[in-house]
């Protein structure tokens, strides 16, 4: 029988450590070193959903446009003209549009992971890959979507002849702060949704409840001043004006709240890792 | 010596068995909580059961879970091909979901040396609305592939699966046998260390299938440790040098080829060619039909089944259809899981069935099987369409290799079938032309 040293291992995944199968157990049991060997199973993942996103719509990558601008209209007529809700100087449509472009993402996101287990289930009761990678791939596909919806917005700063100034340059990490909310509540919604059937349907409510908690359509300014840090429980909350403020200038330099948001996010990221290790070793057997 | 790759020790795995439903909803969750806090709300957080096997659920019924796997130890040498055979719910694709890491066992562990590669399915990971192309490298992706790997074998993959022409159609355009071809050939050509495979190769026509086991040999040649779960034994002779058996969730026995199947096939057969359910509550059935005997002796009443005496199937049940089309159909297979024939009786054709207690009778002629071990499945119907009941593998019986009335043996002929033909010979005349041996 000929020598398996003369097989080839494909480069990028090295012949692994022995590897213990065992009952799984109840504390976090993260194998970072997996999901880094696991990265290109990620990207095919966000480019399966793109490409069958973008092949099943008529209008295709409009969509990911048209909704937050859509929204953006919307917003300024009857927000911004008809109930004269402040907008910190910003005109309305710039002032809608920036908390927008995270919102929309984050409410993508949610919609995207909720279900992403349930739909392949298919894949999972048949190989094997670490589950994680399922919602990371729904929270990393809205960011395609998201960078459309950037190109839209440096045209209407262009035409509102606004400029944004150095804190522009922290925008990375308010586009980190998104994407970790996106995936630590994510993670919470994928495995609930797994093993109880229902809680996509409601999803959509929490959604729309959970925007009208965050400063998306009115200034986080709005608050009084000494329930601004329970306001900052709401992660949305430092992620939205973050976005504003990094992208705009305008606004205030979110800090308090930024602070309450930020713990919010990495409390819910780790309960939902561990929430969710805990139900990846059954999930074959509920899904 | 190779080294150990695969090593498993006491590896359990049970499931709950809910109240039929399989699905929670959060609403029930939360009212049940509040009407009956303790119990249903443990319960309420224990995982339900997925796809209970047909054995298994006889006498189950009172049970809250079930053991599909138990205290199961095996090792695996790197090189060998492991053949791994049980009658339908013993275990074994629960055993292969566990060394594939996807589902966890209850108790145990395992360790395994090498990349695992599994095959339990064909088409993993296609999405009908990608081409096949595109379907390729998702597929491949998802079994374990990198991109690298899948663009240097793209024109194999799409050569091996003959689909040269389409490759850029979606895959939900293909008819069912290009995406099988498509699928299985994906999978092919994955190179792990370890591969564990789940009756995969009896996709596709039979010159595909044919390429298939010939691609699984090329495969086991390389050197790579294989787990093959089948119920075909010609595939598990020709490709493993070991096989292991699992029954009822243990490994039964491990040998070689030759005994380990040898065993399968006893353990079916000494499960007898009578088999008597006094208990109608022990009984095989359901609502509409419950077995009380069943019974294959040697036709003409001699006390050995031969290849001439024939056999009779004598079957006795309890109907509960009241004025249906009632038929009965009897499928009997080798001990090589050749299907030799089905048969069907209507036992009632207006439509005026009769609840209580049948027998019935069905002669297989004499001169027709072969020698050797056969197993017999029953399937009750309704309409000849309508399955009502079905159990496979009820009794098994074994037809010797003599022929009474014509000498005390024969030889051992190959061959399904053993008809006795009608020759005839004429001698037209003489030639001048002689061979002198």
């Amino acid at each position: 029988m000929q020598r398996l040293a003369t097989l080839d291992f494909p480069s990028y995944r090295q012949k692994p450590a022995r590897q213990r199968i065992a009952p799984p157990k109840d504390w976090l049991d993260l194998n970072l070193r997996e999901l880094w060997n696991y990265r290109e199973l990620l990207y095919f993942f966000v480019w399966r959903d793109l490409k069958v996103r973008y092949k099943q719509t008529a209008i295709g990558a409009a969509w990911a446009i048209l909704q937050p601008f859509m929204t953006m209209l919307v917003f300024t007529l009857f927000f911004g003209r008809l109930a004269h809700i402040p907008s910190n100087g910003l005109p309305h449509p710039v002032f809608y549009y920036s908390a927008l472009l995270a919102w929309t993402y984050f409410a993508g996101a949610l919609q995207n992971s909720t279900t992403t287990i349930v739909e392949n289930q298919r894949v999972i009761t048949k190989v094997y890959f670490p589950r994680l990678l399922l919602p990371m791939a729904a929270v990393t596909s809205g960011l395609v979507d998201l960078g459309f919806g950037f190109i839209v917005f440096l045209g209407m700063l262009l035409y509102f002849k606004i400029t944004p100034g150095g804190a522009i340059l922290l925008m990375p990490f308010f586009l980190l702060l998104a994407v970790l909310t996106a995936l630590g509540v994510g993670l919470w919604l994928s495995a609930l949704n797994a093993v109880y059937r229902d809680v996509r349907y409601v999803v959509p409510f929490l959604i729309q409840f959970w925007m009208f908690a965050s400063p998306v359509a009115y200034p986080s300014s709005l608050i009084p001043e000494r329930w601004r840090w329970l306001y900052g429980l709401n992660p949305m909350s430092g992620v939205v004006e973050g976005f504003r403020w990094s992208l705009t200038g305008h606004g205030e330099p979110p800090s308090l709240l930024l602070a309450a948001s930020t713990a919010m996010v990495l409390v819910l990221l780790a309960g939902g890792v561990m929430y969710f290790q805990k139900m990846e070793g059954t999930i074959a057997d509920v899904v | 010596m190779s080294d150990i790759v695969i090593r498993a020790e006491n590896l359990g795995k049970r499931y709950r068995i809910g109240e039929r439903e399989r699905y929670l909803a959060l609403r029930d969750l939360l009212a049940s909580a509040v009407s009956s806090p303790m119990r249903r709300f443990v319960s309420g957080k224990s995982f339900l059961s997925n796809g209970n096997h047909g054995s298994a659920h006889h006498g189950d019924e009172n049970q809250s879970s079930i053991w599909a796997l138990k205290e199961t130890s095996l090792e695996i040498r790197q090189g060998e091909v492991v053949g791994v055979i049980g009658r339908n719910g013993a275990g074994k694709s629960t055993l292969l979901k566990i060394l594939s890491r996807i589902t966890k066992p209850t108790t145990g562990w395992a360790e395994i040396d090498g990349r695992v590669g599994s095959l339990l399915e064909v088409g993993t990971g296609f999405h009908p609305e990608l081409t096949g192309s595109e379907n390729i490298y998702l597929s491949g992706a998802i079994l374990g592939m990198s991109k690298r790997e899948i663009t240097r074998k793209f024109d194999e993959i799409v050569s091996f699966a003959e689909v040269e022409k389409f490759i850029d159609t979606p895959v939900k355009h293909y008819s069912s046998g290009m995406y099988l071809k498509l699928a299985f050939s994906v999978a092919a050509h994955l190179e792990p260390e370890i591969l564990l495979v789940d009756e995969v190769l009896a996709v596709g026509d039979a010159a595909f299938q044919k390429k298939s086991l010939g691609k699984m040999g090329q495969v086991s040649r390389e050197g790579r440790t294989i787990l093959f779960v089948s119920h075909n034994m010609t595939a598990i002779r020709a490709l493993c040098s070991r096989a292991v058996l699992v029954r009822d969730g243990e490994v039964a026995s491990s040998g070689t080829v030759t005994d380990v199947v040898d065993d399968y096939l006893l353990g079916v057969a000494t499960e007898g060619s009578a088999r008597d359910w006094p208990d109608p509550a022990a009984a095989p059935g359901n609502e509409n039909v419950r077995i009380s005997y069943m019974r294959v002796i040697s036709g003409e009443g001699k006390p050995v089944i031969t290849i001439d005496s024939g056999a009779e199937i004598k079957i006795g049940f309890e109907n509960f259809r009241k004025n249906i089309n009632l038929g009965c159909t009897v499928r009997v297979t080798n001990s090589e899981g050749v299907l030799i024939f089905v048969s069907s009786y209507r036992i009632s054709s207006d439509g005026d069935s009769r609840c209580g207690i049948h027998h019935m009778k069905c002669r297989i002629p004499g001169h027709l099987l072969n020698a050797g071990r056969y197993s017999v499945d029953l399937i009750f119907g309704k309409d000849q369409r309508w399955m009502l009941f079905q159990i496979d593998s009820v009794v098994s019986f074994e037809v010797k290799n003599t022929a009474t009335g014509r000498g005390s043996s024969m030889t051992l002929a190959p061959g399904v079938i053993r008809p006795l033909l009608s020759w005839s010979h004429s001698f037209e005349e003489e030639s001048s032309l002689v061979n002198q041996l």
